[in-house]
């Protein structure tokens, strides 16, 4: 069986208060905060980008996984917001964390479920015995355009998962996927900010793709929504997945732990696998938990988890999401931009 | 550094990712950053290479307030000599820290950021940083 | 050793900001002055080396020898550069002071140069930093004032000096600029303004700072036997020391001390047979005024850690016991890099001479200059004489 024998994650210092943005484009920001359910969100510094985020985030698991990094046989970075067009941020990964040269490696991209994707791709490199340790980064330092809805949520960070047979802390059982050719959410080469399609982006997109990839995953393995501990879903918001969980009838507080969004925003291709990695943080061994990771375009992931004995002694190593979570500094919306650099004279 | 040469950064990508130095097994000095000979037993000396730990103290620091282009977004920024704990001294932006709040004495880990790049269409240089050891360091 | 090779001429270009002159201009400019001063014939001249830090990058030329020599009308002289950042023009000084002293050379001129506002401002300041370890300090965000800074924080930790003893040196070198007509800065500034100043890195302000500055120095150096037939006040080299230490700040036990200073001061006088208090003038390198503090701990004007005292004293000022920088120094005067170790000597030489009118300190029989490079990984002494 494969499993998860680590993971780490790292959320940037900085945040930017909901509010802030708000007053900016003289909205209401509370009303936009609490109809968002993002309150605030997490920022990157001028030094930082995806390399920089998933190689925090890597060494993290490694060092939750105890393992010797020359035996990750495989690296793939999923993000929509890479360094380079043509230059994968899993070489800079690969050779900050000492696993280079004897590995593979490649750069994904599925919007918010990059990452997710990566997890499928590593399974797929252990279960048949090609590698022996694989490391799935989900990581994104997303751009909102200023003005826009998504600016209020698009955020920073990164999650890191190593995925092998031995040691696993949490075993997952089964995964199964749905997609379809769905333009909801876009960014055409060379452009600055992504395009989407406003009202568009949740019923027939969100939607449609979390709930019938869950329904059929549960269909597969014989499981209903009772049989599960924790519940995640890819949280573009604090709203979808509360009401994607009401679609599917889950409690809510089966879907409480997952919700960071609240606090950091939408870190896209780190988002579902953010909120797995909270519950991950406190979850007891024997509970299991069902995700739906989503990516626009459109696609959804869905994996069943059960969390191992095994997670108990790996915890306290390593910082978890809560601490990160905590670790912040307050920027107002010059500086935001000037990080950001969406004040073009800047370049 | 020219502007835009490629070889001369890729070169040190193992020095500058994971703070690689060496070792003298003679000596038993330890140097960052590499080195072609060991300055104190020149000939005798026996190079190995070595992955510091990242961990250290700071030993000066400055705070940058007028900085050349490459730096300009990110004034005023703290920079220091930091004292890693086997010994050898390094110069490297500290991050994650108030300017207030910089000492010397203070720990400090390394972390992973960018350090500059060469214009838009350039390649980017990344190396370490440090920051104030702390609970998301796994520190307490 | 005593008197074997003698200065017999100087000359100044202003320093300043050139904008109508170009590299060339200035250098032909001191060196021509240097000729007429030292009453030398273009043909009496048998070689000549240039100062200079980094023409390539803030000019785009290289080659400043055969271009100098070309320009200057002496045809197929033989003429190079010699570079150790900012003590390029101390360099130029002692390689002029060997090759006559081996008697290959008879009669060369010397000239210190450096034009540095042809290239905006950031990259001036990229240029400059490459006299530290570029590769491991400033490519990692250390500004070659930051490296200043380190030092000045360490002092201030280790010895109490203060902030308003870092801001003394820039009044008394004010002070004395006034009277030196080629200076870049002529006027006295007020130690409140010192304090005031923007900050660079700090502790170090803008007015604790050498400026960027164009400008060249010259000198028509020959062997003693020969200096009377061109003068009738010759100075003579007495020594001409240097010595190194690691390029990289981060690589010295002490940072509070130049012990390339310390040896190759040391060196010198012991050459020259000479104590610290023997000397009745000095020039020192002051690109931050923390460098000028640590320096005349280093050479043995004051205990080590009583240097910013000693400004504070006014031991150093040109009434004081050792007066330091009566030029200006790189602060008032200006750091044109290459021409700075050349300027030093010039002014010594008008000082040994009676020649230095308003700035002039009483009964100079021996002067002393310390050119260093970088953060001090390289030093160059030299010790002059009547």
């Amino acid at each position: 069986m494969v499993g998860i024998i680590g993971y780490g994650v790292y959320i940037p210092r900085y945040r930017i208060k909901t509010e802030k943005i708000a007053a900016v484009w003289g909205e209401d920001g509370e009303n936009m905060a609490k109809g968002l359910g993002v309150f605030e969100k997490s920022v990157p510094g001028p030094d930082e980008d995806v390399a920089t985020i998933s190689v925090e985030a890597a060494r993290n698991a490694v060092k939750r996984a105890q393992i010797d990094p020359t035996d990750i046989g495989a690296i793939y970075v999923g993000s929509e917001s890479h360094p380079y067009a043509v230059k994968p941020t899993g070489t800079m990964v690969a050779e900050a964390i000492g696993c280079a040269p004897h590995m593979t490696c490649a750069d994904l991209e599925f919007a918010c479920k990059a990452g997710t994707a990566a997890i499928q791709v590593c399974m797929g490199l252990v279960k048949s015995n090609m590698i022996e340790i694989g490391l799935a980064i989900g990581s994104d330092t997303a751009q909102g355009r200023p003005g826009d809805a998504l600016e209020y949520s698009a955020a920073a960070g990164g999650v890191a998962v190593l995925l092998g047979k031995k040691n696993a802390v949490a075993t997952i059982e089964h995964t199964s996927s749905f997609t379809t050719d769905t333009p909801d959410f876009w960014r055409r080469e060379g452009q600055a900010f992504p395009s989407h399609g406003a009202r568009f982006t949740g019923e027939p997109a969100y939607f449609r793709h979390v709930g019938e990839g869950a329904r059929a995953l549960l269909e597969k393995t014989n499981t209903t929504v009772d049989d599960y501990d924790y519940f995640v879903f890819h949280s573009p918001n604090g709203k979808f997945p509360v009401a994607m969980g009401r679609q599917l009838g889950v409690p809510k507080e089966k879907l409480e732990d997952s919700l960071v969004v609240r606090q950091i925003g939408n870190t896209y291709s780190a988002s579902a696998m953010m909120g797995l990695a909270n519950v991950l943080d406190i979850a007891d061994p024997g509970s299991k938990i069902f995700m739906t990771a989503y990516g626009s375009g459109a696609g959804s992931d869905s994996f069943v988890i059960r969390v191992e004995d095994e997670i108990v002694k790996r915890r306290g190593e390593v910082p978890t999401v809560q601490d990160y979570i905590e670790r912040k500094t307050y920027v107002n919306y010059a500086t935001y931009a000037k990080f950001r650099r969406k004040i073009k004279a800047l370049g | 550094m020219s502007e835009k040469g490629v070889a001369q950064f890729w070169r040190k990508i193992k020095a500058i990712y994971t703070i690689q130095g060496d070792h003298c097994t003679t000596c038993d000095t330890y140097y960052f950053p590499p080195r072609v000979v060991c300055p104190e037993c020149r000939r005798k000396g026996q190079l190995e290479k070595y992955t510091f730990k990242g961990l250290g103290e700071i030993h000066t620091f400055a705070i940058v307030r007028q900085a050349p282009d490459t730096f300009k977004r990110q004034i005023p920024y703290i920079v220091a000599q930091v004292e890693l704990d086997e010994g050898a001294r390094l110069t490297a932006q500290i991050v994650n820290c108030d300017i207030e709040d910089v000492h010397i004495g203070m720990r400090v880990r390394s972390c992973f950021r960018k350090i500059t790049e060469y214009g838009e269409s350039g390649i980017i240089v990344y190396g370490y940083k440090f920051e104030p050891t702390m609970k998301v360091t796994g520190h307490e | 050793m005593g008197k074997r090779v003698a200065i017999i001429g100087v000359g100044m270009s202003k320093f300043g900001e050139l904008w109508d002159k170009s590299l060339a201009d200035i250098s032909l400019e001191a060196g021509m002055y240097a000729i007429f001063d030292a009453q030398v014939k273009g043909k009496d001249i048998d070689g000549l080396i240039i100062g200079n830090m980094s023409a390539g990058r803030f000019t785009g030329q290289e080659h400043l020898g055969a271009q100098a020599a070309d320009w200057g009308g002496l045809g197929n002289l033989p003429a190079y550069s010699v570079e150790a950042a900012c003590a390029s023009g101390g360099a130029a000084v002692r390689q002029a002071y060997m090759a006559i002293l081996s008697g290959e050379h008879d009669v060369m001129l010397v000239l210190g140069t450096e034009k540095m506002s042809d290239v905006n401002q950031s990259m001036a300041m990229d240029t400059i930093s490459v006299a530290s370890d570029w590769e491991w300090e400033g490519m990692f965000g250390a500004t070659f004032p930051a490296l200043y800074a380190f030092m000045a924080r360490r002092h201030m930790m280790e010895y109490g000096t203060t902030e308003e003893q870092l801001s003394m040196v820039t009044v008394k070198n004010h002070k004395n600029a006034a009277h030196n007509p080629w200076a870049q800065f002529q006027s006295p500034v007020p130690l409140e303004v010192v304090m005031k100043s923007g900050l660079l890195a700090d502790p170090i302000r803008v007015l604790h700072s050498s400026p960027i500055s164009d400008g060249a120095a010259g000198l028509v150096m020959c062997s003693a036997e020969r200096a009377k037939e061109f003068t009738d006040t010759p100075v003579y080299v007495e020594s001409s020391k240097q010595a190194g230490d690691t390029l990289a700040l981060h690589d010295r036990a002490d940072i509070c001390s130049m012990s390339a200073v310390v040896s190759s001061s040391r060196s010198a006088l012991k050459e020259a047979g000479l104590t610290i208090k023997d000397i009745d003038v000095f020039e020192l390198h002051d690109s931050f005024t923390i460098s000028e503090i640590i320096i005349t701990e280093d050479i043995g004007i004051v205990k080590k850690g009583e240097g910013g005292k000693a400004v504070e004293e006014g031991l150093t000022e040109i009434d004081g016991k050792f007066p330091v920088n009566v030029s200006g120094g790189l602060k008032a005067r200006g750091h044109p890099i290459g021409a700075t170790g050349v300027a030093q000597i010039v002014e010594l030489a008008l000082q040994l001479r009676g020649d230095a009118e308003k700035r002039q300190v009483d009964g100079v029989e021996k002067a002393m200059s310390v050119n260093i490079g970088g953060t001090g990984a390289t030093s160059i002494v030299h010790i002059l004489g009547r």
